[in-house]
């Protein structure tokens, strides 16, 4: 019941906000403050997920050697970063958390 | 006319299909992680249809935040697409409510970058809404096969493989090539270390937390590097 209440309202308010301005031209004009904040949305949302999935184990700050997801997201930063190549950069992480995993059994 | 438009909007979008099956694909295998139903996994993705969005949907419903939560992260994640329907909108004035609407429900990311580039280029605007829903309608469909793809794959793969780590390489090779001006590289590194800092307030707040923290760093680093740009001269950016 939860999820489905969840995807409707989410659901609304995306296409609220894709019709915004389809409909509302003329009538108002997106406020410059929130059209220079927009492009910060991407960057800060993504990596406000990416950072604890990498450093945090089980709750808990890890950052050593042990810690495969780290290893692992490093290699793909540095790997997204020069390629730009997505499914590269997921392939090289993952293959790279799976060997940590089989050689530390993690 | 309008089937060579449409066509044409299709064809246009296949290069970035290839780029959008794998998500679908990941997204599919995440929501049956986080434990949603079959039903709930593939109707989510016609129902919000924005992938970003329901990849974080997937992690927060898995970590059992609240409803609230989850709803004001859909809609701040996906707000950028009021900047693509301002875009687009003088070149569909003339169109009824139901193209609008019917066109509105199909603006993604990707159907954006082509149509935007199409409605540009030309001088003649009376069939291009044919492209953008060839263009739109594409995406939709690769959506939803993927989708449910990944369900089926997600329903068979075992936890032990840790394809919940795809959530995270995912954003990064999104995110990664994204930081090419210093404003936008503190925007991300201050609201991750916000979202570590923060991970154990109530209700998975730390994502919008975090966000905030993000977007002001951003805003603050960029004004100043504007002001400064405008007492120093030469200008640089």
């Amino acid at each position: 019941m939860k999820i489905w209440l969840i995807m409707v309202c989410g659901g609304l308010f995306t296409y609220a906000t894709r019709l915004s301005f389809i409909v509302l031209l003329g009538k108002m004009e997106i406020p410059v403050w929130l059209q220079r904040s927009l492009r910060f949305v991407p960057p800060a949302v993504l990596s406000a997920i990416i950072f604890p999935e990498l450093l945090l184990h089980t709750g808990r700050l890890d950052i050593s050697f042990y810690n495969g997801r780290l290893v692992a997201g490093l290699l793909a930063i540095l790997v997204a970063w020069r390629t730009r190549n997505t499914l590269l950069t997921i392939l090289v992480g993952m293959v790279t958390l799976l060997v940590l995993q089989g050689i530390f059994k993690f | 006319m309008q089937t060579k438009e449409f066509w044409a909007g299709v064809k246009a979008e296949l290069p970035l299909l290839i780029g959008v099956f794998p998500f679908g694909l990941i997204y599919g295998v995440l929501a049956m992680g986080a434990g949603l139903s079959t039903t709930q996994a593939q109707v989510m993705s016609s129902i919000v249809f924005a992938g970003s969005s329901q990849f974080i949907a997937t992690q927060l419903i898995g970590a059992g935040a609240p409803a609230t939560i989850l709803i004001m992260t859909i809609a701040i994640v996906n707000l950028r697409h009021a900047l693509y329907s301002a875009s687009l909108a003088p070149y569909m004035k003339k169109l009824s409510p139901v193209w609008k609407g019917i066109l509105a429900y199909l603006l993604t990311d990707e159907a954006y970058a082509v149509s935007i580039t199409h409605y540009e280029r030309g001088v003649d605007f009376q069939f291009k809404h044919w492209f953008f829903l060839g263009a739109g309608l594409g995406l939709w469909t690769t959506w939803q096969v993927s989708t449910a793809v990944g369900i089926f794959l997600g329903a068979v793969v075992p936890p032990g493989w840790s394809l919940d780590f795809t959530l995270a390489l995912t954003f990064i090779a999104l995110v990664v090539p994204r930081l090419e001006d210093s404003p936008s590289l503190a925007a991300a590194l201050s609201a991750g270390v916000t979202a570590v800092a923060a991970f154990n307030l109530p209700y998975k707040l730390g994502i919008l937390v975090s966000a905030f923290v993000g977007i002001v760093v951003g805003l603050g680093l960029e004004t100043r590097k504007t002001i400064s740009g405008q007492k120093g001269a030469p200008a640089r950016k």
